[in-house]
């Protein structure tokens, strides 16, 4: 035990460190882009006069290192600066966002991840059956068409055609839960789809890959039910590639879903980091961009540690 | 000041002379109000705005880019001095009455009495010198600083009296004061707090999630009658077109701006929905830049002007929502539009003859294209190198990035796709966009004529003599000016049947020139 808690110290440690490097890399790719705020800001109607004051105003006249290092100071004492454009504390522009994406990834989780694993151990059991194929290819066509498009096709049929739930997804901070749910119906069935087919796929593979072990010859020669050979036998074991996937999609749900966002005007992180760039706001694009770092690393930690806990050899390199 | 000329306010002889302006004047709000079946008062608005950024700001100075912003604050929070009514007539907001000296050059303004902010505070003279001053100086971050410019000194006369001078004599000044970026904002020691957006406005701003939403409440002391009828407002960012279209199509909102012209058949066959389509000022341009071979010929520059083929651009690119343009910024909804010059044919033969005159056999030039100049841009100049290959023109469509595009290719490369959203005024327009040495000058035009023209008519009071060098200067810009402009662009919105509005709507921006929210009422 002690080995595995050097290990998550170790690999917080190094989480800090990929974040001082994302954090540099998005400072100097968005210096890259053409444009900066003061033009972006006034676009067609800019001025040479207009644009200086703006940069002098802003600080953005100043030398790029000077204003990342002044930045990087700030974060460490805990402030991430204010929004370049309007002026807002990043803290105030970014919890609400933060809300309403962990809420409709959570969402999306609950009802995609249970159901994909089920659908995965039922196309195991019934391995090369009706119900087998069926799944496989449903599961195939959902991931093959892009998400805006499923998204538009199930607006078209459940809400302009049937009138059953809302083609917009506009939350705010005032919404009842109630109405969060309502309102999100359609993207999470959206996002359900894009996800259902990585992990119905995967968990599949991996119970089939251990259906040939002879611990599992034993279990079928003891007499058990093949669903029990499947729960209690298999399951079990291929737990660490399941738990990969599922954080993987957890990630996916929470930082890659930004068409999705807008296809549904849902005021989640991802338009909020698309507006940031559009604009060169430089200290929010960086806050967006900590924020979804931090979740894979986060969750690539907790991956890596359950998988361990299931199986202790991986802590013994050799 | 003892010469002066009422433009607003208590008719006069001398109004007569302003022609249609005095003429809207003299009907007023009033009466228009009664025209119309009586406004319901009440209920609540959703509107489907189309664009709005997380970084969308309250300072007036940045306006224009976010629908949001420009519907709710400077469309419902706040006035103007001026306004540019339904039927497009200019009547006074804030101002009561605005006078002239006889030049031009002095602009007296007398304001509204009785008028409050939102936070109780009287409107005064220090509230408009400050809002004006907020966009000028030396140290100003406005999108207006260059239009403001005109204007050389502003001081108060009393409380409630303002006056302007300007550099030069301008006939216009009160439409330029209706711009929206000139928002009258309430002043503390001389300087404007805009943060809280506190306006003079039907509506009070309950919250504004920057990019997401909006929510205003009706003002129940508004001063102006016969507008603000709905109780609350809710603009909502929908900046995905077929998100938008979905959202009125399934009653999620009442209103949406910018509609999809694709799928605008769609939408029309749906009985509970009412398309709102207006020409405006909005016109797509092509500037050459007239100091840089093979431009500085007019002979090119005629030959590329009749090697564009109009019709058909509007056919394909606008659906038919629009107009072919005439080589010249002024439209319709301009009031010195001349009508009676006939729109530029397609004529190869033409276009070959002007490239002879030109000493050229045949001509090979690069157009930078990207769709941030306006949606279609890219298609409009491949289409445009389809037409001028059958005059022997030989157009290289370069594909820029829609970033940075107002930066790094508009006004920097020659020969380039453009957009303008027009002007209200043709002065306005010609003296930012064509006059020698004009800031905006895309074409790097320079005509002597013209320019002289323009500030002739620019203090010329009689608008008689003033639609004659309007109509003079439209066709020297047509005929030598350095920019295609092949098509003017229609508004179109669209409201459920539930929205009702006036007898007309205005068209110097969508929506009834941006001001639906204190317009419109629920039917």
């Amino acid at each position: 035990m002690r080995s595995l808690a050097a290990m998550i110290l170790k690999r917080i440690g190094l989480g800090f460190v990929t974040l001082a490097i994302v954090s540099f890399i998005v400072f100097f790719a968005v210096y890259l882009l053409p444009g900066d705020l003061a033009e972006e800001i006034l676009g067609q109607a800019r001025t040479p006069e207009t644009v200086a004051n703006i940069r002098h105003e802003l600080g953005l006249d100043r030398p790029a290192g000077t204003r990342y290092i002044e930045w990087i100071g700030g974060v460490l004492t805990g402030d991430f600066g204010r929004s370049l454009a309007s002026g807002r504390s990043i803290a105030e522009l970014t919890g609400s966002r933060l809300v309403n994406t962990f809420f409709l990834a959570g969402f999306a989780a609950t009802i995609s991840l249970p159901l994909s694993i089920a659908l995965g151990l039922a196309a195991a059991l019934y391995r090369g059956r009706l119900i087998d194929r069926s799944i496989n290819v449903a599961a195939l066509t959902a991931i093959s068409l892009p998400e805006f498009f499923v998204a538009y096709i199930l607006i078209l049929a459940l809400s302009v055609k049937a009138g059953l739930v809302p083609s917009l997804a506009s939350v705010n901070p005032d919404t009842p839960l109630a109405e969060r749910f309502y309102r999100t119906i359609l993207p999470v069935v959206t996002l359900t789809l894009a996800v259902a087919a990585h992990v119905i796929r995967l968990t599949r593979a991996a119970i089939v890959n251990l259906m040939a072990n002879q611990y599992i010859e034993m279990a079928r020669l003891k007499g058990l039910k093949p669903s029990r050979v499947i729960v209690r036998h298999a399951l079990p074991n291929a737990l660490a590639p399941i738990i990969n996937v599922v954080v993987l999609n957890l990630a996916y749900l929470i930082v890659g879903v930004v068409v999705v966002e807008v296809v549904f005007g849902y005021p989640g992180l991802g338009q909020l980091l698309v507006d940031a760039v559009a604009k060169r706001d430089i200290p929010v694009v960086q806050a967006t961009c900590l924020i979804f770092a931090s979740t894979y690393i986060v969750l690539n930690l907790i991956a890596d540690v359950l998988t361990i806990a299931l199986d202790p050899r991986l802590l013994h390199q050799r | 000041m003892n010469k002066t000329m009422v433009i607003f306010g208590e008719p006069t002889r001398r109004q007569v002379l302003l022609g249609a302006a005095a003429t809207g004047l003299a009907l007023g709000l009033g009466n228009q109000a009664l025209a119309q079946a009586a406004p319901k008062k009440g209920g609540r608005l959703r509107l489907g705005a189309s664009q709005a950024n997380t970084g969308d700001s309250h300072d007036p100075g940045t306006w224009g880019v976010s629908a949001i912003v420009n519907l709710g604050l400077s469309g419902a929070v706040y006035n103007n001095l001026t306004e540019i009514g339904p039927d497009n007539v200019l009547v006074p907001e804030l101002a009561e009455s605005l006078e002239s000296s006889k030049d031009a050059k002095t602009w007296m303004v007398r304001l509204r009495k009785g008028v409050t902010f939102h936070n109780g505070k009287t409107l005064d003279a220090d509230d408009v010198v400050a809002s004006f001053n907020h966009h000028r100086g030396p140290a100003s971050k406005s999108a207006v600083k260059g239009v403001l410019d005109a204007i050389s000194d502003i001081k108060t006369d009393g409380k409630d009296g303002v006056v302007f001078t300007l550099a030069s004599g301008s006939a216009d000044f009160p439409y330029l004061v209706s711009d929206y970026h000139l928002a009258i904002t309430p002043a503390k020691d001389g300087k404007v707090d805009w943060e809280p957006a506190i306006g003079t406005g039907g509506y009070t701003l309950v919250s504004h999630e920057r990019g997401v939403r909006m929510v205003l409440k009706r003002n129940p002391n508004y001063w102006k009658a016969g507008r603000a009828h709905f109780d609350d407002v809710e603009l909502i960012a929908i900046g995905d077109i077929a998100a938008r279209m979905n959202a009125i199509v399934t009653g999620e909102v009442d209103v949406i701006g910018r509609v999809d012209i694709k799928t605008l058949a769609l939408l029309q066959r749906n009985k509970d929905i009412v398309i709102e389509e207006v020409t405006g000022t909005q016109h797509y341009t092509m500037p050459m830049f007239t100091d840089t071979a093979p431009f500085t010929d007019n002979n090119v520059r005629l030959a590329m002007k009749y090697a564009i083929d109009r019709k058909t651009l509007v056919q394909t690119i606008l659906r038919g929502h629009g107009r072919p343009g005439n080589d010249s910024p002024i439209t319709p909804a301009n009031r010195y539009f001349a009508a009676d010059v006939p729109v530029r044919d397609y004529d190869p033969d033409k276009a070959k003859f002007h490239l002879k005159q030109a000493g050229l056999s045949s001509l090979k030039v690069d157009l930078s294209a990207a769709d941030a100049a306006f949606v279609g841009a890219v298609d409009t100049a491949v289409l445009f190198k389809e037409h001028a290959a059958k005059a022997g023109i030989d157009v290289n469509v370069v594909r820029e990035p829609n970033d940075g595009y107002w930066s790094n290719v508009w006004t920097k490369k020659p020969f380039v796709m453009c957009f303008w959203a027009g002007r209200p005024t043709e002065d306005w327009m010609f003296s930012q966009v064509y006059a020698k040495g004009s800031r905006w000058n895309d074409t790097h035009w320079d005509n002597e004529k013209f320019n002289k023209l323009l500030l002739e008519a620019r203090a010329e009071l009689d608008s008689n003599k003033r639609r004659e060098m309007y109509r003079e200067m439209q066709l020297i810009v047509s005929n030598d000016g350095g920019a295609i402009i092949p098509m003017c662009a229609n508004y179109v919105s669209a409201r459920t049947t539930k929205i009702a509005r006036g007898p007309s709507i205005a068209s110097n921006f969508d929506l009834d020139g941006q001001k639906c929210i204190e317009r419109w009422w629920m039917a």
